[in-house]
């Protein structure tokens, strides 16, 4: 990577020449909808005023998916920015591998991250070979169904408590003009609803066993065959959602247009956003009341290498200030999420985030499938699913079937 | 040539004003206009409308109301992630990223043209058989040997990088421009600078160069349009903060907050195709020119 | 082309040489070695970052006995044979033909390619031949069918998309005026989706093969029309049968840019759909995109693109063996 050097050593000499202390950080991450975009604002504002630097607000549009190819190939491109969102996972392993990233072993262990990180998963996946190399941010599961109280009532019927009622209920919800299961065209989305139906209903075993240790004769077996079954039936509750991000998704919950909607914990941030209560105007069922159990993904930042000494402070500086307790708590009552250390006072947060906080505390905890799987391996199901739940002439046998070859398949 | 292929129509020659051969063509020519400045017309409409006017109307209706709040969002105030100044850092950043390529592209492919045209060398059509191939190859292969490239130089995610893509990815159809309208000139004239003894660049300044205005005329404005609408080398080749126009307004549009803004993405989207929109009803007939003598002559 | 001179001695040539080291640069590296790095690299397991086929380090480094070379600073360039990197031949390919995603790319590129030609040629043709007929405004109408072609893929994917939503657009309108069972949302249609890209598609590009046809028209010699008129054959025998097989080389050409335009199909798409509902409007432009920058695949992204640019290839050889090959004997 000699050519990398030279490209690196230009940008530092350049960086030498007007030295000065005060850096300005340039950070990219893809958190654009207004829940995000008011938490990434308190990063920028602790950042701004607890240092000499300056925020310098990267954002990209159209989610990760659009925002990471930008990312990585500006850093392998050799022009890195000061930091990155990844979600914590594969999706940097290889550059980690090649020594892009910022080793922040050091700061770690003088601020004692592996004490103050729960759960410490976490930080795991932060770390390759016993080098730390991000910093994890919150925690953000996905296991969660959202219900807009105003469909419901306009449909007449209790608010459903777990998803048979929900599926039991969807009929009358049709019937009184309203999409029962609101949902966004883009890939991811469908992808992650299968995961959380699959959690839910096929268990958190054949979950693991199919995510974790990539058993392909699990895939194809009777537990899946029932998800697929109930995500083919969840196909017919989500016609006629026309819409494409998952925050107008949410938004169609959120103005009663919809009956509800399988999304994480980020939709929070839209509804705190909309200045609706929880429990009043919606509700919010954990593992879809079936099984209270949340995964721990999440996103976590990484500093790209840096030659320039400044700069390099400037990264341990916002490192350091990311996982500080108050900026814990501020940026993640904004965004809906959880925060990643256990000692944070967050008496603040509301119903939804205090269940998801319940359930962090008894354990009750998944890995994330950007953990487990790679991001190959998450885009060929993302293909397969969003082609499932939008082609009813795909059979659920089909499918599933699709889905046992891309496991058999998975690295 | 060039001018001969559109010096008139050719056609019979029409008779009565209201036969029905004329009302038949006019009635078809009129109804095809209207199809196709429907969507102009929706544009224009929908981006002047408030957005409870939107959710209630259809997209056809004139606006009841008239307001130009979403001009001034759209220009100034829309936000990606933290930054809200809408559509305007992007239009600067166009602006600069144009204005080079333009030159540089055209400048290079000027004298590449000049060269195989009029001092063919061993080897050129071999060069210039490559490069027309290079026209048709799909862009996403080359996508990435590009980022190797640029950052073997050190160039990625800078301007120049940027510019250099332009020039490259326009040297194949200005070449064949330029080469195909130097082949037209009188060829006495060159053979008369020779025998004065003006060498390459000497004839190039002296005498194609003055010959040849209108063809800069067309090559500008096939590069003005081609650049500033270009998408992909935007987002692949730069970094958020030299992101041209068409690439911010593919973020504003998808940063949906709350509901999505239509009046807002209208307005932002006929901002984003002001430029070469003006360039194309100023230059009028040379635009035409331009893409005729550029295809139909290859 | 007859006129080209060809200066006998070689410092005359030097000058045009040095003009055209940036198009021979152009050719070689970029054109012919970028696309030569990408057929390479679909051979290899690439994911994130390229990986190599083989190491040159491997090729060349042989243990240097130490009474040769103390701390290894004497070093042979000698290859010791074919080191194995991340060669994984085929494999790229097989599952690139295995994945339903890329061959509903390929069908709905063979569809709204064999559409968008057909359209193009047509609507395009029989617009040049209305505009021809020597009528007033002329240069009005051109410039109304010629401005989307001003216009960029984003935005005209971005205004047919507003257009096409059901809520709101041609669907609603209609319904309103009492046809309430009417559906039209070719975006949101599986079936047709590939219908709603070609709406938009073709609404940008006729009018530019308005322009070659018309064009192509204007070069016709006026003493044809005069001697089908003196004969009496009608207007449109005129067109079929006289004037089309006179314009051979504009069809030709405007086939060739028209074919080359559709395989590049990837801004339109990405701003009207996204490649939905589903994956029933994907494009194999926007398949490698996705394959090497989203899903981290860079191996899998080279072998879609090495596949779009042979297909490229199979139109343009037999065009340019007519086009030069034909030239050449023309002098």
């Amino acid at each position: 990577m000699s050519f990398m050097k030279t490209g690196l050593a230009a940008a530092a000499a350049f960086a030498f020449a007007t030295s000065a202390q005060a850096v300005d950080l340039e950070v990219t991450h893809w958190w654009t909808s207004g829940g995000e975009a008011a938490a990434v604002a308190e990063f920028a504002k602790a950042f701004n005023e607890g240092t000499d630097h300056n925020w310098v607000d990267g954002a990209i549009a159209g989610g990760g998916g659009t925002a990471r190819p930008v990312m990585i190939s500006r850093i392998t491109g050799g022009d890195p920015m000061g930091a990155t969102q990844f979600n914590h996972g594969r999706q940097a392993e290889e550059l980690v591998e090649a020594g892009l990233m910022l080793d922040l072993t050091e700061l770690a262990e003088a601020e004692g991250w592996k004490d103050i990180v729960h759960p410490s998963a976490l930080l795991d996946s932060c770390t390759l070979d016993g080098r730390i190399y991000c910093v994890p941010v919150n925690i953000h599961s996905w296991q969660w169904i959202w219900l807009s109280h105003e469909a419901f009532e306009k449909a007449g019927t209790a608010v459903p408590t777990n998803w048979d009622e929900f599926v039991a209920a969807a009929p009358k919800v049709r019937e009184a003009g309203m999409v029962p299961l609101a949902m966004g065209n883009q890939a991811w989305q469908s992808a992650g609803a299968f995961g959380v139906m699959t959690v839910a209903i096929a268990g958190v075993d054949a979950w693991s066993a199919v995510t974790i240790d990539k058993n392909a004769d699990v895939a194809a077996g009777p537990e899946f065959a029932k998800v697929f079954q109930a995500a083919a039936d969840a196909r017919a509750l989500r016609e006629g959602s026309n819409v494409q991000d998952w925050n107008q998704a949410t938004n169609m919950v959120i103005t009663g247009q919809a009956g509800g909607q399988i999304m994480g914990d980020w939709a929070q941030g839209e509804f705190q956003v909309a200045g609706q209560v929880a429990g009043e105007d919606y509700t919010c069922l954990p593992g879809l009341g079936v099984n209270e159990i949340i995964s721990t993904g999440g996103d976590a930042f990484y500093f790209p290498k840096n030659e320039d000494p400044a700069v390099e402070a400037a990264q341990l500086e916002l490192a350091s200030l990311m996982l500080s307790k108050e900026v814990q708590v501020n940026f993640n009552l904004k965004k809906g999420s959880l925060p990643v250390r256990g000692d944070v006072d967050l008496t603040a947060a509301n119903d939804c985030m205090k269940k998801g906080l319940a359930i962090l505390a008894d354990g009750n905890i998944l890995p994330d499938g950007n953990q487990t799987l790679s991001p190959d391996t998450q885009g060929q199901i993302e293909d397969l699913m969003t082609e499932f739940w939008a082609d009813n002439a795909i059979t659920a046998e089909d499918a599933q079937a699709r889905y046992a070859a891309i496991i058999a398949d998975a690295d | 040539m060039v001018d001969i292929a559109l010096s008139g129509p050719r056609g019979p020659k029409p008779r009565k004003r209201f036969s029905r051969r004329n009302i038949f063509i006019y009635g078809t020519l009129i109804v095809v206009a209207l199809y196709y400045l429907l969507p102009l017309y929706v544009m224009i409409i929908t981006s002047v409308k408030g957005m409870p006017e939107i959710r209630l109307g259809n997209v056809f209706a004139p606006p009841v109301e008239i307001t130009f709040e979403p001009w001034v969002k759209a220009w100034s105030e829309a936000c990606t992630g933290l930054n809200c100044e809408g559509l305007s850092r992007g239009f600067w950043n166009s602006v600069r990223i144009l204005i080079p390529s333009v030159i540089v592209s055209i400048a290079i492919a000027s004298v590449n043209g000049y060269a195989l045209a009029n001092w063919r060398f061993k080897g050129a059509d071999v060069f210039f058989t490559i490069l027309i191939f290079g026209a048709f190859v799909p862009y996403q292969v080359m996508l990435y040997p590009i980022v190797i490239l640029l950052r073997e130089v050190g160039l990625y995610g800078s301007l120049t990088g940027l510019i250099i893509v332009h020039t490259i990815f326009g040297m194949p159809i200005l070449t064949l421009l330029f080469r195909n309208y130097f082949t037209s000139i009188p060829e006495e004239l060159f053979k008369a600078a020779r025998v004065d003894g003006a060498g390459f660049w000497g004839i190039y300044f002296r005498i194609m160069l003055p010959m040849s205005l209108p063809i800069f005329v067309v090559a500008m404005i096939l590069q003005v349009t081609g650049i500033w609408n270009d998408f992909l080398f935007g987002v692949v080749y730069t970094k958020p903060e030299y992101y041209p126009m068409t690439v911010q307004l593919n973020n504003i549009v998808n940063s949906v907050q709350g509901v999505k803004e239509y009046n807002v993405n209208m307005a932002a989207t006929i901002l984003t195709g002001l430029v070469p929109l003006v360039v194309y009803f100023i230059s009028g007939k040379l635009f035409v020119r331009g893409i005729a003598a550029g295809a139909v002559k290859g | 082309m007859a006129h080209a001179q060809r200066p006998s001695q070689l410092f005359r040539n030097l000058s045009a040489k040095i003009a055209a080291i940036p198009m021979i640069f152009t050719a070689l590296v970029v054109f012919v070695g970028g696309t030569l790095w990408t057929i390479t690299y679909s051979f290899t397991g690439s994911k994130l970052l390229p990986k190599k086929i083989f190491e040159w380090f491997d090729l060349f480094s042989i243990p240097v006995p130490s009474w040769i070379a103390k701390d290894g600073a004497l070093d042979f360039s000698i290859p010791v044979g074919f080191v194995e990197k991340s060669f994984v031949g085929l494999k790229q390919y097989d599952r690139l033909w295995g994945e339903n995603r890329w061959l509903i790319s390929i069908e709905n590129l063979f569809i709204y390619g064999i559409c968008s030609l057909i359209f193009s040629l047509l609507i395009g043709f029989i617009l040049a031949a209305l505009l021809d007929q020597k009528i007033r405004f002329e240069n009005t109408f051109r410039t109304i069918l010629l401005y989307p072609f001003a216009l960029s893929f984003i935005v005209t994917g971005l205004v047919w998309q507003w257009l096409l939503n059901p809520e709101f657009g041609v669907q609603s309108v209609i319904r309103d005026l009492g046809w309430s069972g009417f559906t039209f949302d070719p975006l949101y249609n599986a079936e047709i989706v590939i219908f709603g890209i070609l709406f938009a598609g073709l609404w940008q590009g006729t009018g530019f093969i308005m322009c070659l046809m018309l064009a192509g028209l204007r070069g016709i010699d006026e003493d044809i029309w005069k001697a089908a008129r003196v004969d009496g054959i009608p207007m449109w025998k005129t067109y079929i049968f006289i004037v089309i097989p006179m314009m051979r080389p504009v069809f030709i050409t405007t086939l060739v840019i028209i074919a080359a335009g559709i395989v590049k199909v990837y801004d339109l798409v990405v701003a009207q759909t996204s490649g939905g509902p589903g994956i029933a409007s994907e494009v194999p432009a926007k398949y490698v995109y996705d394959k090497m920058f989203q899903a981290q695949n860079l191996g899998q992204g080279f072998a879609a693109s090495t596949m779009m640019l042979l297909s490229v290839m199979i139109v343009l050889i037999p065009w340019a063996y007519l086009e030069f090959g034909g030239k050449k004997k023309n002098g």
